[in-house]
């Protein structure tokens, strides 16, 4: 047995010119640029489509408003939607997996680089084809610009009749585009999991971050690909006259409904199981403990991924399904909770009787878990048949799916982002600004999708644009609003704080966190080649093992 | 900390991992798997809901043929790919190009039914939904197989210049699962086409 110490270097600044360093980082195909660069654009279009969501939220801050017209009110709508779910979310997501999954399996990239680039650059590209419409999607006058078809798009308000010019072509293409990049992400995610482990790394000791995106790259490959296919059914009918969901012709509005959210319920969770993922490795760190029942939470994980493939329907009790579809829908839905349920416990295992440090990063992931459990329970409320048909399509609905969205994965994200943010800059955020941020925007969280739920169950429609006054909506709307107010000054403070850390940050130096992943093994931010060795790992924590060699943690697992 | 070290332990077992040409191959035949059932569950689902004629009893003939040799090709891929691996290069290019044409005669022969529908029977894309399914399915898949013949055309290219050597064997094979998932997805479409549908 022979052992060798590797000294690391540190990366000096670029003196070369501008021109030339952003000319790396165009061509680039190493996971660290690429992955900042999903990140940079992702948080681009996290503003934008906040800007969206805050056009919508004065819109419907008291009756009978006429902020906007209600052709740009639906165009809002929809471009909010698009725009947050595949523009940002899932592009910050992938990311962070871009960047993170080869440092934290020891790798030097990924497993096929020219098909991260390829990736992003789709991505990239679909983002500004759904932008570009605002522009260039003329049709007849007052049905022109972007797209208003809602971001299910549902039939036939895709069909020519009812979406005249280009608008919606727009969103179709950037879309497909988008699912294509999104598809060979996932390949690459899988494939470099699989084969690109250090030695010692065995599918038993990846990081939990590493196993979770495994299963994400799974299901993009068979949640994406069923997108991608309605999205060309769609494009054939639009330009070559098909009739797929042309129902004057025999076609079937509710096929797309079908085939949008066979797409749709799993990407709920290809969403969601990267927060888990950050939750997973931020939590043990920030309890001073491992993980609490690793392969129960894999197990758990691939559980979820088999599940959301069974549950997509309960998007459509209110179609008209007979009583056996209904039935196994709330049965598989109900049947989800439980997998989730057993990781919400397994966070709790975590913390319970560690020493927990209540930094930036572990607040959000502490709000995570709360917000994610209400999310769940409001979940199973409307996963329940009976329940459903009195609430669907009510702003319950909304509120429900951005306690999701919102409180779960942008809390996790936001927990990600200053958890990494040193090993990515070099530098530390501003702890006072990040906590500025925390309670600017859980207060503004709570705010605004508390009390959305209320106007749902007194029977506000989602989508409308604007209502009548006397109904008990009023107030509800003003704070809702007035919520959405402390959400943007909390994103304000959180981009000042990344900026300005920056430059002025004191520096992080390698491992900030005595964290016990490989990532933090480099310096920070990383070399080019991540690693001058690979490393070879005999545990789930080789930090700790490296840091406690009296105790390593090889010698109990 | 400052810098990091790890243990190196020399007198463990070779690490060994799957190959990612291979894993990269599966996961995008699961991907295109995925494309392909949606594509057949409207096939299925639209079967004998048209409006209006042509009917797929009125025009469609079983392509015997082409089938024969695009289910061929699968064979004669294979033993391309095992020719190169026993080093053959001359074995290998004989058989990689009988793949090719093989395949080759599968489109012409799709090209070739479609003229036939389209300028004697007058069934387009647009006539009725079994016209919008049936170019829609068997065109994702010749598509496809359009796709696979020009990676074909590449590599036979590099052949005759003498560039595809032995130690290329695995890359070769990679690509022959995609080819292998062609043929499959071919049986997967004749059956409901042609049998099914009809």
């Amino acid at each position: 047995m022979s052992s060798d110490t590797i000294a690391l270097s540190t990366v000096g600044p670029d003196a070369r010119p501008i021109g030339e360093r952003l000319h790396d980082w165009i061509v680039t195909v190493d996971h660290k640029k690429l992955g900042i660069m999903y990140i940079l654009y992702a948080l681009f279009f996290f503003v934008v489509g906040g800007v969206e969501a805050l056009i919508i939220r004065i819109q419907l801050i008291v009756p009978h408003n006429h902020f906007v017209s209600p052709e740009v009110f639906n165009r809002m709508m929809t471009m909010h939607g698009t725009t947050m779910i595949f523009f940002m979310v899932m592009p910050i997501l992938f990311g962070f997996g871009t960047y993170l999954i080869p440092l934290m399996i020891g790798a030097r990239d990924m497993a096929f680089p020219r098909l991260n680039a390829f990736g992003f650059w789709m991505t990239a590209f679909g983002g500004l084809l759904l932008y570009f419409s605002f522009i260039g999607g003329n049709g007849l006058y007052g049905a022109g610009t972007a797209p208003d078809v809602g971001w299910w798009a549902y039939a036939p308000l895709t069909s020519h009749a009812f979406s005249v010019g280009h608008s919606t072509d727009f969103w179709t293409l950037a879309v497909l585009a988008t699912g294509i990049g999104s598809i060979g992400t996932g390949v690459n995610f899988i494939a470099t999991i699989l084969c690109m482990r250090c030695p010692g790394m065995t599918l038993g000791k990846m990081p939990l971050l590493a196993w979770l995106n495994l299963v994400v790259g799974g299901m993009v490959i068979f949640g994406i690909s069923p997108l991608t296919a309605a999205q060309i059914m769609l494009c054939i009918d639009r330009y070559l006259g098909g009739h797929f969901f042309d129902t004057q012709a025999g076609g079937s509005a509710v096929l797309w409904m079908h085939f949008f959210w066979i797409f749709g319920h799993p990407e709920v969770y290809i969403l969601v199981v990267p927060a888990f993922a950050f939750v997973s490795e931020i939590v043990p760190v920030f309890s001073r403990k491992p993980i609490f029942g690793y392969p129960i939470m894999v197990a758990a994980t691939i559980a979820i991924g088999f599940i959301s493939f069974s549950v997509w329907a309960h998007h459509m009790f209110t179609v008209g399904m007979n009583s056996n579809g209904n039935s196994f829908f709330v049965l598989t839905t109900v049947a989800i909770a439980v997998p989730t349920g057993i990781k919400i416990f397994n966070w709790l295992g975590t913390m319970w009787g560690g020493k927990i440090s209540l930094r930036v990063p572990m607040l959000f992931c502490i709000g995570f878990l709360f917000q994610f459990l209400i999310a769940g329970l409001t979940g199973i409320m409307l996963g329940t048949a009976p329940f459903n048909w009195q609430l669907s399509g009510s702003y319950f609905v909304v509120a429900h799916f951005h306690y999701v969205i919102v409180g779960g994965i942008v809390f996790a994200l936001f927990g990600a982002f200053y958890y990494w943010y040193p090993k990515m800059s070099g530098r530390m955020y501003n702890e006072t600004l990040g906590k500025l941020h925390f309670w600017l925007f859980i207060i503004g969280f709570h705010l605004t999708f508390d009390f959305m739920h209320i106007p749902g169950i007194l029977g506000m429609p989602r989508r409308i644009y604007t209502y009548e006054p006397g109904r008990g909506w009023e107030n509800w709307n003003l704070i809702v609003t007035i919520g959405a107010f402390f959400q943007a000054a909390g994103v304000l403070v959180f981009v000042f704080n990344l900026l300005w850390s920056l430059w002025k940050g004191e520096l992080a130096g390698n491992d900030p966190w005595d964290a016990w992943t490989l990532e933090w093994s480099t310096s920070s931010p990383p070399p080019d080649y991540d690693f001058a060795e690979t490393p070879v790992v005999r545990s789930r924590r080789p930090l700790w093992d490296l840091k406690h060699p009296e105790d390593p943690d090889w010698k109990y697992e | 900390m400052s810098s990091a070290a790890y243990t190196r332990t020399t007198a463990e077992p070779e690490w060994v991992l799957p190959s990612r040409g291979r894993v990269g191959m599966f996961s995008l035949i699961g991907a295109e798997s995925a494309v392909f059932t949606i594509f057949v569950v409207a096939y299925i689902f639209y079967i004998g809901k048209s409006v209006a004629g042509p009917t797929p009893q009125d025009v469609l003939e079983l392509p015997i043929f082409s089938t024969i040799c695009l289910l061929s090709s699968s064979l004669t891929i294979h033993l391309a790919v095992r020719a190169l691996r026993q080093a053959k290069v001359g074995a290998f290019g004989l058989w990689w190009f009988v793949t090719m044409a093989l395949g080759t005669i599968f489109l012409v022969s799709t090209g070739l039914e479609w003229r036939h529908l389209i300028y004697d029977k007058g069934l387009t894309v647009s006539t009725n939904l079994f016209g919008t399914t049936y170019y829609s399915l068997v065109g994702l898949h010749a598509f496809h197989v359009t796709v696979g013949l020009l990676m074909i055309a590449l590599a036979m290219i590099l052949t005759l210049f003498g560039k595809v050597k032995p130690e290329h064997s695995e890359r070769a094979e990679v690509f022959s699962l995609y080819w292998h998932f062609v043929d499959v997805v071919w049986v997967i479409v004749f059956t409901v086409v042609y049998i099914i549908g009809r």
